[in-house]
Order: structure tokens, then sequence, then C-alpha cells
């Protein structure tokens, strides 16, 4: 790990003030970076892939305690609470299932203990070429580079949303269950606060695979506003991966339903493990709204959300793999007490 | 870093670690170097040393160290305390885990210098007059390792997740335990040793 400055911040005005860039690279490879659980930062840092000459420690933040809260507009979630805190929630897990399961599924109990909300949806890719600075083709780590994985092992990547610059995965489970439940983001920076839709914080990679998401580096993300709405107690997160706990999906979907007498009033669909970005399926939610939840209108949702692919190679079988993640996710869900 | 041996000069324990380190190295290289050595890998750093103190098991250590030092490396190479152990030094093993504020964390992917809240070790979990904790008495009961390398680890991990409340099935268990490898492939004992010490650990 290369030598850095360690500034400890009181507040997260404190925080953005210590932030403020003189570079305009993207946060991905700004100079300053804010450290949360770290379980992101300090190992990329060890790996050599990110190069902070600043570390602004914002893990102080955590455990405070009124990271969570509810009223009638829905789940407010601060942005600090730890990925634990959120998924062991009691209100959390009967209102919003689909948001403690895409946790609970994820990472370790010690790095759940750890991670913060906020650092969780930026987290990066697990692409081995990515991680791995012996390859020097990757866009991602090194702008013009190149990309190693479009003819190496690209098992584990992307078939939506990619580009013929960069097809890593985004690797996240909760950042699926925000943008199915069509959550809000709220953004700090020096010019005041700012709230966006959660589903636009993500960019694909098209010619710049190393900006990942709208924010600016000397923002700080500060929360997550989470609608009510009749499809967040029937919902779940399925995740289906080469080992049963503690890995990465393969392939994952997001479900929140609205079911009248087994008619779809409206589903929400996001997929994951199969995506360049958190990936909300539309056409999949328009293909069953109105229709009956069956299993052939499950599989046909399933095909629309496939639609256009882009495969690999190793990665081939992933589609078929999403499309009866997806239909598995669905038909469960339907059997989900509202 | 001068300051650091300083620090450290109350160190004067000779382990079993600070033998093998001795001989396997050259002689000329003077002990203190395996205490004092600073973060392994770490190049030369452009921040001065920074002072902290930790609470390490009940007891106020104040280390001199570089800003990079991950706790791991704070307890293993400047505390002397080796029990914990680096396995990946990436997050994907268990083998470092400890207990901060009570909660079980990975040593290796949290900075030394960002902690705020007491830290308790393998080392500091039987009692002062040297009676096994009842998890560790229930590893070797159920006989729930075999080098042992991941034991420290699974140990605190275990702890925690008892006092959690996620040790209500086996599989749950072995979910909440899933953060914890084990080469050995020793996961039924350990899961055995978990339900023996369940109800003497949510107690103690
Ligand atoms: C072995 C392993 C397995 C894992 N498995 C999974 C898994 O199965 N599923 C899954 O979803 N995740 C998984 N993860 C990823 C883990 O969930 C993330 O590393 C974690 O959530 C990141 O949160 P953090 O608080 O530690 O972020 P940090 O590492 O502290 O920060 C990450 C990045 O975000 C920036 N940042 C942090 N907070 C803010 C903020 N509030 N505003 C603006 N910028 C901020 C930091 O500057 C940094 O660049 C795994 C990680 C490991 C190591
Ligand atoms: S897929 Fe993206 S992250 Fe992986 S090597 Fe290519 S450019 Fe880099
Ligand atoms: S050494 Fe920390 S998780 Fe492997
Ligand atoms: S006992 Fe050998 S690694 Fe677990």
């Amino acid at each position: 790990m290369r030598g850095f400055e360690y500034v400890r911040a009181a507040d997260p005005a404190d925080a953005i003030h210590a932030a403020r860039q003189t570079s305009s690279a993207p946060p991905t490879l700004a100079p300053t970076q804010f450290l949360a659980g770290g379980t992101t930062l300090l190992d990329l840092m060890k790996l050599d892939i990110m190069r902070p000459t600043r570390v602004v420690d914002i893990s102080g933040f955590r455990n405070r305690t009124d990271g969570i809260a509810f009223d009638r507009q829905g789940l407010h979630l601060g942005a600090f609470v730890t990925m634990a805190e959120a998924a062991d929630h009691p209100d959390i897990r009967r209102d919003y299932p689909i948001i403690a399961q895409s946790l609970d599924l994820a990472a370790s109990a010690q790095i759940r203990n750890m991670a913060t909300l906020g650092g969780n949806v930026l987290q990066r890719t697990r692409c081995s070429y990515f991680r791995d600075t012996s390859w020097q083709a990757c866009n991602k780590r090194s702008p013009g580079s190149g990309c190693a994985a479009l003819r190496g092992l690209n098992r584990k990547h992307a078939v939506l949303g990619t580009s013929e610059n960069c097809i890593a995965t985004y690797p996240g489970d909760f950042a699926q269950a925000l943008v199915a439940l069509g959550a809000d983001i709220e953004i700090a920076g020096p010019s005041g606060a700012r709230r966006v839709k959660f589903e636009d914080l993500h960019v694909a990679p098209d010619a710049h695979p190393e900006i990942e998401t709208i924010l600016n580096p000397d923002e700080l993300i500060t929360g997550f506003a989470v609608p009510a709405g009749p499809w967040t107690r029937r919902s779940l997160y399925l995740k289906v991966r080469d080992r049963e706990s503690y890995e990465f999906a393969l392939a994952s979907a997001a479900v929140a339903l609205d079911l009248h007498d087994g008619v779809v009033n409206e589903a929400r669909i996001a997929l994951g493990g199969v995506a360049t970005k958190p990936w909300r399926a539309r056409e999949a939610e328009a293909a069953l709204k109105g229709r009956a939840l069956s299993e052939a209108n499950a599989r046909q949702a399933a095909e629309a959300a496939f639609a256009t692919t882009k495969t690999h190679g190793h990665n081939d079988y992933k589609p078929e793999l999403g499309r009866r993640t997806l239909v598995r996710a669905l038909m469960q869900a339907a059997t989900v007490e509202a | 870093m001068p300051n650091a041996h300083d620090a450290l000069s109350s160190f004067s324990v000779i382990t079993r670690r600070t033998i093998l380190s001795s001989t396997a190295a050259a002689s000329a290289v003077p002990l203190t170097m395996t205490r004092g050595q600073a973060t392994p890998n770490a190049e030369p750093s452009a921040a001065p040393p920074l002072s902290v103190d930790l609470v390490v098991n009940n007891r106020t250590e104040r280390l001199i160290i570089d800003s990079r030092t991950t706790l791991l490396d704070a307890l293993r190479e400047h505390l002397n305390l080796t029990g914990t152990k680096k396995g990946c030094d990436h997050g994907q093993c268990g083998a470092c885990t400890v207990h901060v504020g009570g909660k079980r964390v990975l040593s290796c992917l949290t900075l030394a210098v960002s902690i705020r809240e007491p830290i308790a070790t393998i080392e500091g979990l039987a009692k002062q007059d040297g009676s096994l904790h009842p998890m560790q008495q229930a590893f070797i009961d159920q006989d729930a390792f075999q080098c042992g390398y991941c034991t420290p680890g699974q140990i605190m991990s275990a702890v925690a997740c008892v006092k959690e409340g996620h040790a209500g099935s086996d599989a749950e268990i072995r979910e909440y335990m899933s953060g914890n490898l084990c080469r050995c492939a020793a996961y039924p004992h350990i899961v055995a040793a978990i339900k023996q010490a369940k109800s003497a650990t949510e107690s103690g």
C-alpha cells in the first residue's frame, strides 16, 4: 500500500471540505477517497488499484442511532448505516424483505458489520483483470489501455449494458433492491445537497469505464429514500452463485409485486450479476403488467429482460441462467404474504 | 521509525515467532526488526507516523504507526499478539477476525488509526486464571480444527455469532459462519462446537 495523508472527519460537512479536489479525475481515480467501512477501499489500495494520497476517515459516522427511519412516505436509510444494522432491522425485514435479503446474502457477517450502505453502492467490480495490475489492459483501471476480459476468462462478466471498452459486472446486491423499489439517493457537496433517482447514480461503461457514477469526487452520499408502495412486502432477492454463501452473484433478481387475485397490478424487477450497472428490467415489468402471474407469463417476461444480450464465450450461459433466476424469483415472490 | 521502537521497548517477551524468524533470517538481523518492522510490502510513507491509543483486551497500548498500518499488522507486528492470523489480507478468509466495540470485524481491512472502540482478540478470551472460554473448550472437545490456522478467527467469529443470536440452527450457524474459511474443512465439527458452547456463551 502506498503512503497517504490520514484525515479524520468530524461530521459530513467536514468530510466534504476535506475532500475538496484539485484534480479533475472521476471519483474512482480521485486522489482523495472517503474511508467508510474500508472493505472495498483498503482491499483495492493493497492491490495498488486505488492510490489516494489523502484518505478522509468517515468511519466514525457509523452506528449513529438515527440512521433508519420510517414514515408514510416510506423508508429512509442513512448512508453510514452498516449493512448488518439494516439487514437485522425487524421492520425492514417485515416491510422491505427485498432489502434485508439483498444485504443478508451479501459478503460475510464480519464485512456486513464494517461496511456502510453508502460504500456498498460504490463497491468496484470483481473483474480479475481489473484486480490484478500485472495485466496491462484494463480501461477501468488505466483509461485507454484496452480490455483484457474481452478475449480472456469472462465467465463472470456482464451480458447487459456492456460496451466494446468494458464488460465488467456490477457486483453488488443491495443496489438491485434500491433500483427495483425506485429509491432516490441523497448527495451532499460543497454547493449544497441534491437528490437523484438511485437508478441514475450508476452509468454504463460506454467509452469511459472509469466513470462509474454521476458523483463528483467531493460529494458525499448521505442517504437513500425508499418510497412506500403496495409491492414492498411481497418482495424478495434471489441470488445464484458458485457457492451457497460468501460469494458474488452469477445471476440475481430483485422482485417486488403488487398482485390482485393472481393478476399483476405492478411488478418491479431489477437484475444483478449479469449487467454492468444495477439493472432495472422495464421490459419484463411491462410484459407482466395486467397479466396473470403464471410460469409461462413469467418466462415471457424473462425473455423480454434478456432480449438484447451480448456474450463473450465463457459467459454464453448467463442469459439463460438469468432468465431462469428471474422466473424462479417471480414464482417465489407470488407466494410471499403481502 | 525509531519512535516506534521506543514505544515498543516494553516488549521483551521471546515468543515462538521471534525464535522462528530469528533463526530463519540472517543472524545479522537484530531481533527488534521483527517487532518494530513496518507494514509488510509497504513503500516509504509520504506521511509522518501517527500516535494512536488502542485498548486491546482491556489494556491501553500507545502505538506510533504509519497511517496505512492495518489493525491486523498493529496486533501482530507491533503488539506481538500473533494469535490473530493473516490468511488472505483481503477480506476473503476470516482468519483475522477480532471484535471491535463488541462486533466481529476483519482486522486486515481496518486501519489501526481509525479505531475508536475497544478491541478483543483471541488472547483475551480465556479468564485471568487461564481457564478457557467455553467456545475454546468446545473447539477442543469437538475436534473442531486440524492445522489450527483458521481457529482463532473461527472462535472469535463463533462467539459473536452466538451473541448476535445467529446460532439458532445448523443451517443458520453455517450461513453466519460462512465468512470464516477452513482449508482443513473442519466445518461439521465447528458447527458441533458452536452448538456445545452456545448456552454458556449466551450467559457469559
Ligand atoms: C470478500 C468480500 C466479499 C464480498 N461479497 C459481497 C457480496 O456478495 N455482495 C455485495 O454486495 N458485496 C460484497 N462485498 C463488497 C462489500 O459489500 C463492499 O466492500 C462494502 O459494502 C463497501 O462498503 P464500505 O463502507 O466498506 O466502503 P469503503 O471501502 O469504505 O468505500 C468504498 C468506496 O466508496 C467511497 N465512499 C464510501 N462511502 C461514501 C459516501 N458516503 N459517499 C461517497 N463516497 C463514499 C469511498 O471513497 C471508496 O471509494 C464483498 C467484499 C469482500 C471483501
Ligand atoms: S471488463 Fe472492464 S474492468 Fe475488466 S479488464 Fe475489461 S475494462 Fe477492465
Ligand atoms: S486475513 Fe483478513 S479476511 Fe483473510
Ligand atoms: S483447521 Fe486448518 S484451516 Fe481450519
